[in-house]
């Protein structure tokens, strides 16, 4: 890769909004992924067939799918697909939050306490509610919800009476974690008996998901969706420092809390429906700074989009790879996520900031 | 605290062991007889084989045994080695009489072990090295690891039942276990086209193939798994694809997540797209036993018959 085609003036003129050709790729890409991961799938019914099950659908035609495979199409392949793209948008964009609010480039959507919150309240529903059932969601992606805000929650009061400021905030997270995850553990502990549905909530997964998850999911990550995009100029301003921020008339510490709380909003929703899936909010933001420049007008968008890209892609894989088997989806993320993100970052020497 | 019932149990072998002297003295005409606790002083010492490990040579008859899985527990109580056991661990929810304590087998502690004074301690994995530690303590240890063949369940039977100065019951309890079970199999209905099947262990969908232990036993009535293709790393326990669930569309779905995870075959046909699955329709969705279903002791016995009753039901419908 010649090191003139970019480099030395790129991040001068790396544009700060975003703008329309890149966003109708980016949509088209996402459009496309959803088409063929709709497609294919474990069962293999032949993505002719599915076309065609699609066209009746619409015309009100005869399709050549039995009941069962439409079910697998329209009642779990399709809410899988969906959701996926939900859960990828939900903590990429988070992550690319959390990076602006702490200046730093390693935050992602757990850092603060959110994950640890999450696993603790979910491994104590289990255990001590393992038979609510009827509920419209479980007992379960509700207590991970609340874990999650709860865990941010106790970060942020935590660091604000140790005197506020980034760096303080980062170690009472660090210490949060830590000590929910005591709890957690101790608590398995105690329970033997219910350790592995804690487990395999933990490791993440979207095997069983339907529509109810995406409806439930839905409205949350769009609204911290809609904040988060309508905060990329604040978050702009708040890259050149607190100071140069107030002197614009922008009270930092309150743009913090505005984005913190929708980022951990998403966040939570996400993992109420999927358990823990890591590396997409840390890789996908990076790899769009990388490719489309480090304004966060650019960068929370398209992360939202190459999240739910990354994340349907990775689902894909997840559940075709070993079919008629499923994968842990945190495998793939990683293991997909990892190479490419260290190819994007070979391509752009010296620029990630 | 737990020195009063050390000596009360003491107390009560003293008894025990004149009792048994007192029979062995005047029951000497009786000796063919064969109700069994008469029997169990001249058996030692006794030599057992566990299937992994060295043999074991125990001295004198086990009084004060400690039981670390629930397998395990099952049979201890099934040979009529119940009287002998002082403890055994938090997942031992059977019988319910079997003294459960707050032990645990996943992680022992050694420690907590030793506190019970046992003689014999029986377990079926030896997590954190604990087999040695309790050598160390020169503690006599049994190891019956999980049976992967039905095969095993009878060999652990009577390896626990010899152990113990249950010999006779455990052959005996062996034979009955396996008499059963094949007669169950035999009159199971013979399908030209084998039924197929899916079998839970939770809700996120991991299933147990032909090749485990409880794919045998379904194997023994001419049942077809549908994990089968999906066990690509041979583990036994894949999980599966929610789609190539719907795909397979077996014609019996068991269920091993009635306890852990709620599930009933109303839970089942609510799940997005099952309702038009063959099993779901045609009610062969069987609840079983967590328990049953997860252990390979003398009640295989009944989770066979669970399974034979399904294939009847879905045979004669």
């Amino acid at each position: 890769m010649p090191a003139t085609s970019h480099g030395t003036a790129k991040p001068a003129v790396a544009p700060t909004r975003l703008r329309p050709a890149v966003l109708v790729v980016a949509v088209l890409g996402l459009v496309a992924v959803v088409s063929v991961s709709t497609l294919l799938g474990a069962a293999n019914l032949g993505w002719t067939r599915v076309v065609a099950e699609v066209w009746a659908q619409i015309t009100g035609g005869r399709s050549p799918l039995s009941a069962t495979e439409a079910a697998i199409v329209w009642e779990i392949r399709l809410p899988r697909v969906i959701l996926a793209g939900l859960v990828g948008a939900a903590l990429a964009m988070a992550g690319a939050a959390f990076q602006g609010v702490f200046r730093n480039p390693l935050a992602d959507p757990f850092l603060l306490g959110a994950a640890a919150g999450a696993g603790m309240a979910a491994t104590i529903v289990v255990v001590a509610a393992p038979s609510v059932t009827g509920w419209i969601i479980g007992p379960l992606p509700l207590a991970a919800f609340a874990g999650a805000i709860g865990g941010v929650t106790l970060t942020w009061l935590l660091g604000r009476s140790a005197g506020g400021g980034t760096a303080v905030l980062l170690l009472a997270g660090v210490a949060v974690a830590s000590f929910l995850t005591a709890i957690q553990t101790f608590v398995q502990q105690l329970n033997t008996d219910t350790i592995k549905q804690v487990y395999s909530w933990m490791l993440g997964g979207l095997n069983t998901t339907g529509w109810r998850e995406v409806l439930v999911t839905l409205p949350y990550i769009t609204l911290a969706g809609a904040v988060l995009c309508l905060c990329a100029r604040l978050l702009d301003v708040l890259a050149v420092g607190d100071d140069e921020a107030a002197s614009l008339g922008i009270n930092p510490g309150r743009v913090r809390i505005v984005v913190l709380l929708a980022a951990s909003l998403a966040t939570a929703a996400a993992v109420a429906v999927s358990g823990l899936i890591g590396f997409v909010g840390i890789v996908v933001p990076h790899a769009v700074r990388l490719l489309a420049g480090a304004s966060y007008r650019v960068v929370v968008p398209l992360s939202l989009l190459g999240g739910a890209m990354f994340l349907i892609v990775a689902d894909h894989i997840a559940r075709t790879a070993f079919a008629p088997a499923e994968v842990p989806i945190g495998v793939i993320t990683a293991f997909t996520g990892a190479p490419f993100f260290l190819l994007v970052m070979r391509m752009n020497r010296g620029q990630i900031r | 605290m737990s020195n009063f019932p050390r000596r009360r149990a003491r107390r009560l072998a003293v008894i025990a062991l004149s009792a048994a002297l007192v029979t062995a003295g005047c029951g000497a005409e009786r000796a063919d007889e064969s109700s069994a606790p008469k029997t169990s002083e001249k058996q030692f010492p006794v030599t057992v084989t566990p299937p992994a490990g060295e043999p074991l040579t125990i001295e004198k008859r086990p009084e004060r045994i400690v039981s670390l899985s629930a397998s395990n527990t099952e049979t201890l109580f099934a040979v009529g080695a119940g009287e002998q056991v002082v403890a055994v661990d938090d997942q031992s929810t059977y019988p319910a009489e079997a003294p459960k304590t707050k032990l645990s087998g996943l992680t022992p502690n050694v420690e907590a072990i030793a506190d019970y004074d046992p003689d014999l301690v029986v377990l079926s994995d030896d997590a954190d090295d604990i087999v040695a530690s309790l050598k160390q303590l020169k503690r006599q240890v049994l190891l019956v690891p999980a049976a992967k063949t039905l095969d095993d369940v009878y060999a652990g039977i009577e390896l626990i039942g010899a152990a113990t100065g249950h010999a006779d019951e455990g052959k005996d309890l062996a034979a009955r276990t396996k008499g059963d079970i094949e007669k169950l199999a035999s009159d199971a209905p013979k399908l030209k086209q084998p039924l197929t099947y899916y079998h839970e262990l939770d809700t996120t969908l991991y299933s147990a193939t032909s090749k485990t232990f409880i794919g045998q036993v379904y194997g023994l009535f001419g049942l077809s798994n549908i994990a089968d293709p999906a066990d690509k790393d041979s583990g036994g326990y894949p999980q599966l694809s929610n789609e190539s669930i719907l795909k397979a569309n077996p014609d019996l779905i068991f269920l091993g997540d009635t306890k852990c995870c709620q599930q009933s075959a109303d839970t089942v046909a609510k799940r997005p797209g099952w309702a038009n699955l063959k099993a779901v329709k045609d009610g062969n969705v069987v609840a079983l036993d967590d328990d049953l279903a997860s252990r390979w002791g003398p009640r295989v016995v009944d989770l066979a018959r669970s399974v034979s009753d399904a294939v009847d039901k879905a045979t004669s419908s």
